[in-house]
């Protein structure tokens, strides 16, 4: 069960609007490495997770991930808010706008819509905490792209603390990793699925 | 409430009636914002919702994150993912 806190995980206060990079920042709520793709990956890989501490992380951390698609959400509505026709003209925000006005729909960059197919959940721990590892540093990479193209701090700043957070998180999965492999044979990690053969195996 | 224990099921079950109770009337608050029996009512089953869930921190474990107190951790340990998954056996 879930409950919603009406309040942002990090202050998102953006004074200027920027259509032409909203376009750019909209793919961290629906693009490949983006925060959807993230919180649906983590909270879809936790039921057949058969360790404890790794299932606490991706629910936490899927908890958390849909925290930050309402930062990059608040984000992309405020560089967006009140903008005029000869504004949306002028930034190139017009083939966005024509579909879903000034709201918030999940797609990337390019306006490709978001799909499942973006993440794996494969019933094996150690392959899907080498997914996540690699999803953490593929947002990281996003974020870093993402500074590179922008120049107003009060959008810099929110970013900078998603992109700590990826950080943190490749940290945890990390030791995840380690858990799970301590619990198996270190001679040969791969000689049963836990997820899987489990019950005859350990 | 200093009676008898319940059971951890007798507890669960409550929480979730009372619960349920809250998700429906906020629901229903969301569009009566006015309407003073539906508030009472609110307020009733919220303030016995909280009390369920910190009663049922201190026996078996936490359920919120803002119900893991000191007083619920028997050896100092982190007990928030000791208590079996939701969708797990033995979970709630």
């Amino acid at each position: 069960m879930w409950n919603y806190e009406k309040r942002l995980q990090y202050p998102v206060k953006i004074s200027q609007t920027n259509p032409r990079i909203a376009q750019v920042i909209i793919s961290q709520f629906g693009g490949p490495d983006g925060e959807l793709a993230a919180s649906m990956r983590y909270l879809s890989q936790r039921y057949t997770m058969p360790y404890k501490e790794v299932t606490g992380l991706l629910t936490d951390i899927g908890t958390e991930e849909l925290a930050h698609m309402e930062m990059i959400c608040a984000i992309v509505y405020q560089l967006t808010k009140d903008l005029t026709p000869e504004e949306i003209e002028k930034y190139g925000f017009d083939k966005y706008y024509v579909d879903h006005t000034l709201a918030l729909w999940p797609q990337a960059a390019s306006g490709t819509p978001w799909t499942a197919t973006y993440l794996q959940s494969k019933g094996d721990p150690i392959t899907d905490l080498h997914e996540d590892l690699a999803a953490e540093q593929k947002a990281r990479t996003t974020y870093d792209n993402i500074l590179r193209l922008i120049k107003d701090p009060e959008v810099c700043d929110p970013i900078r603390f998603l992109r700590e957070r990826e950080i943190v998180h490749y940290q945890r999965f990390g030791e995840g990793l380690r858990i799970v492999q301590d619990k198996l044979d270190s001679r040969n990690f791969y000689a049963f699925n836990p997820e899987f053969d489990g019950k005859n195996c350990r | 409430m200093n009676e008898a224990r319940r059971s951890r099921k007798e507890m669960l079950d409550w929480i979730n009636m009372i619960s349920f109770a809250v998700d429906d009337v906020k629901l229903f608050l969301d569009s009566h914002p006015d309407c003073q029996e539906a508030l009472e009512y609110f307020q009733d089953m919220k303030a016995q919702r909280v009390q369920a869930l910190k009663e049922y921190a201190k026996y078996y474990g936490p359920l919120t994150i803002d119900t893991a107190d000191p007083s619920c951790m028997t050896d100092q340990r982190w007990m928030w993912i000791d208590e079996p998954w939701p969708w797990q056996e033995g979970g709630c």
